[in-house]
C-alpha cells in the first residue's frame, strides 16, 4: 500500500531524510518513532505529496506519487502535525468542504459526513463555530476530514497530540480498528502508544531508519524488555 | 486540471462575507468612491455624463492600497494555520487553488463596484449618458482590480507576514498606478536613465485603464491587463511550489 524507496530530503545542505526505504502493507499499523528534528514530519509531507522528495521513489496504492500525484493522494487520509482547520467555519461546514474536494456529491457526502462525525465524537459540535472550539474537538475535527473519503491509506502525524487521557485511548483504540482494514502510518514520541497500536514500528534518527520491527521483537533487542531503553541507545540525545 | 476550483472559490467567498472582510471593504470602498465624486470629482458642478472625470478617474487610487489589504491574506493566513498543508495534500493543482482564491476575492470587487451603482442611476436620471462607455470604463475598473489582486497574491506568496505583503504589495500597486501621471514620468526622467523611465511606462495601469475609461478599449489593452494577471498568477504558483521543496 505505501512503499518507499531511497527516500531522501535535503534542506540546502542539511539532509532531514537520508535514503530510508520501508512499507506499509494492508491491515498494518507502523509506528514512526524518532526525537524532535529525526525527519518523521518531513517524511510524511513527502508521502502525503505536500513536499517533493530530493530522491527517491515514493508509492501509494500501486501510484507513484512523482508520476500520477492526483490518484495517489485521492487513497491518502492526512492528519498534520498542527491539526489545521480554517477557523471561520463550522465543524459541519469543514467536513463538506472537504468532503467536496474529495469528489463526494449528494446523498453519498451527508453520508460520509454522519459517519465520521460518529467516529470522532463530535455529535455536540456538528454547527459549533472551529474557533470556539477545545483543542480536542479540533484536533479530531482535522482527523476527520482524514477520514472523509474512506481512504486505504491514513497517515497520522502525532494523532494524540494535545489531548487528555480519555481522547488519547479513544484515539488509540480508533487506529486498531482502522489498522484492521487500512494501511496507517503515524507518528508519535509515546512509546507506550506503539505498543496499545502498531503492529510494527520504525525508529528514526537524524534522517535514517536506525531500528526496525514488531514491538515485542525491539522490546527483547532493549536487553530490558523496555522500548525506551533501546529509544535512548539508538538515538541520539541533543541536550541545549 | 481544474477539480477543486470551484469548491475553493465557494469555501473562498463564503469566508469573505462571514467575517467583516468584505463589508468592511465595500463600505469603506463606497464612501471613498462616492465621496471623492461629489466632493474632489465636482460630479454637480462639471456635467460630465460619461462619469470619467468624477468618478472612474479616481478608483485606481482607491484600489492601490484597498486591493492589497484583502489580498494580503491571500496566502499568509493558510501559511499561518497551515491548512496550506490540507490543500497541498487533496487531489487538486496548484493552479486550481489560486485560481479559485484569486476569482472569489475578484467576486468581491464586482460586488463592490456593482454597488456603486446610484451614481450611474443618478447620471442617467439627471442627463442622458453613454451607457456602453459607462459599462467599458467598469470593465476597466474591474481589470485594474484583477491586475492589483493578482500582483498581491504574487507578494503574498513570498512572506507569512501579512503588513510585509500589505507594504511591500501597496508599494508595487502605487508604483503602476502613479507611473501614468506626466509629473511623475518627468521627475523619474530626470534622476534615472531613459529606459528605467521607459520600463516604469510600460508597467503603469494607467493608459490601459484610460482607454477604457473612454470608451476605446483595444485588444493590446485588454491583452496588457490579462497577460499582467495570469504572469503574477504563474508566478504565484512557481513561488508556492518552490517554498514547499
Amino acid at each position: 500500500m505505501i512503499e518507499v524507496t531511497h527516500l531522501t530530503k535535503e534542506f540546502g545542505h542539511k539532509k532531514a531524510v537520508n535514503n530510508i526505504s520501508f512499507t506499509v502493507e494492508k491491515g498494518e499499523v507502523l509506528g514512526f518513532l524518532g526525537p524532535n528534528g529525526a525527519g518523521k514530519s518531513t517524511t510524511m509531507r513527502m508521502i502525503t505529496g505536500f513536499i517533493p522528495p530530493s530522491s527517491g521513489e515514493i508509492k501509494v496504492c500501486g501510484y507513484s506519487l512523482l508520476e500520477e500525484p492526483e490518484k495517489a493522494k485521492s487513497c491518502i487520509g492526512y492528519l498534520p502535525e498542527s491539526a489545521p482547520l480554517y477557523p471561520e467555519m463550522t465543524v459541519y461546514g469543514f467536513l463538506s468542504f472537504c468532503a467536496n474536494m474529495r469528489g463526494l456529491r449528494g446523498g453519498q457526502k451527508k453520508q460520509a459526513i454522519e459517519k465520521v462525525i460518529e467516529t470522532c465524537f463530535l455529535q455536540k459540535v456538528v454547527y459549533q463555530g472551529i474557533d470556539t472550539l477545545s483543542k480536542g474537538y479540533q484536533h479530531r475535527t482535522c482527523l476527520a476530514q482524514a477520514l472523509i473519503h474512506d481512504p486505504e491509506v491514513l497517515i497520522l502525524d502525532e494523532p494524540t497530540d494535545g489531548l487528555d487521557p480519555n481522547q488519547k485511548h479513544e484515539v488509540r483504540k480508533l487506529i486498531r480498528q482502522l489498522g484492521e482494514e487500512k494501511s496507517i502510518l503515524f507518528s508519535t514520541h509515546i512509546l507506550e502508544e506503539v505498543e496499545a497500536a502498531c503492529h510494527r514500528a520504525v525508529i528514526v534518527d537524524l534522517g535514517d531508519i536506525v531500528e526496525d520491527g514488531t514491538p515485542e521483537a525491539l522490546r527483547e533487542k532493549s536487553g530490558d524488555d523496555s522500548l525506551q531503553t533501546l529509544f535512548r541507545k539508538v538515538t541520539t540525545t541533543e541536550v541545549a | 486540471m481544474f477539480t477543486g476550483l470551484f469548491q475553493i472559490y465557494k469555501r473562498e467567498l463564503a469566508s469573505y462575507f462571514s467575517q467583516l472582510t468584505a463589508y468592511a471593504l465595500i463600505v469603506v470602498f463606497l464612501l471613498l468612491s462616492l465621496g471623492f465624486c461629489f466632493s474632489f470629482g465636482h460630479f454637480m458642478e462639471v456635467g460630465d455624463a460619461s462619469l470619467e472625470y468624477s468618478f472612474f478617474r479616481w478608483l485606481p487610487w482607491f484600489f492601490m492600497f484597498l486591493v492589497p489589504a484583502v489580498g494580503m491574506r491571500l496566502w499568509s493566513d493558510e501559511y499561518r494555520t497551515g491548512t496550506i498543508e490540507l490543500l497541498g495534500t487533496m487531489p487538486v493543482a496548484t493552479i486550481a487553488i489560486i485560481l479559485g482564491k484569486f476569482l472569489a476575492a475578484l467576486s468581491v470587487w464586482s460586488v463592490a463596484l456593482v454597488l456603486t451603482f446610484p451614481v450611474w442611476i443618478l447620471v442617467n436620471y439627471l442627463g442622458d449618458p453613454d451607457n456602453v462607455l459607462i459599462l467599458s470604463s467598469y470593465l476597466g475598473a474591474l481589470l485594474v482590480c484583477a491586475t492589483f489582486l493578482a500582483v498581491t497574491s504574487l507578494v503574498s506568496a513570498f512572506t507569512r507576514d501579512q503588513v510585509v505583503c500589505l507594504v511591500v504589495s501597496v508599494f508595487f500597486c502605487a508604483v503602476m498606478t502613479l507611473a501614468g501621471y506626466e509629473p511623475v514620468l518627468r521627475s523619474v526622467n530626470s534622476l534615472l536613465p531613459e529606459w528605467a523611465g521607459e520600463v516604469l511606462a510600460s508597467a503603469t495601469v494607467d493608459e490601459h485603464y484610460r482607454s477604457a475609461v473612454r470608451g476605446h478599449i483595444r485588444w493590446h489593452d485588454l491583452f496588457w491587463f490579462l497577460s499582467m494577471t495570469a504572469a503574477c498568477l504563474y508566478g504565484t504558483s512557481i513561488v508556492l511550489n518552490a517554498k514547499r521543496s
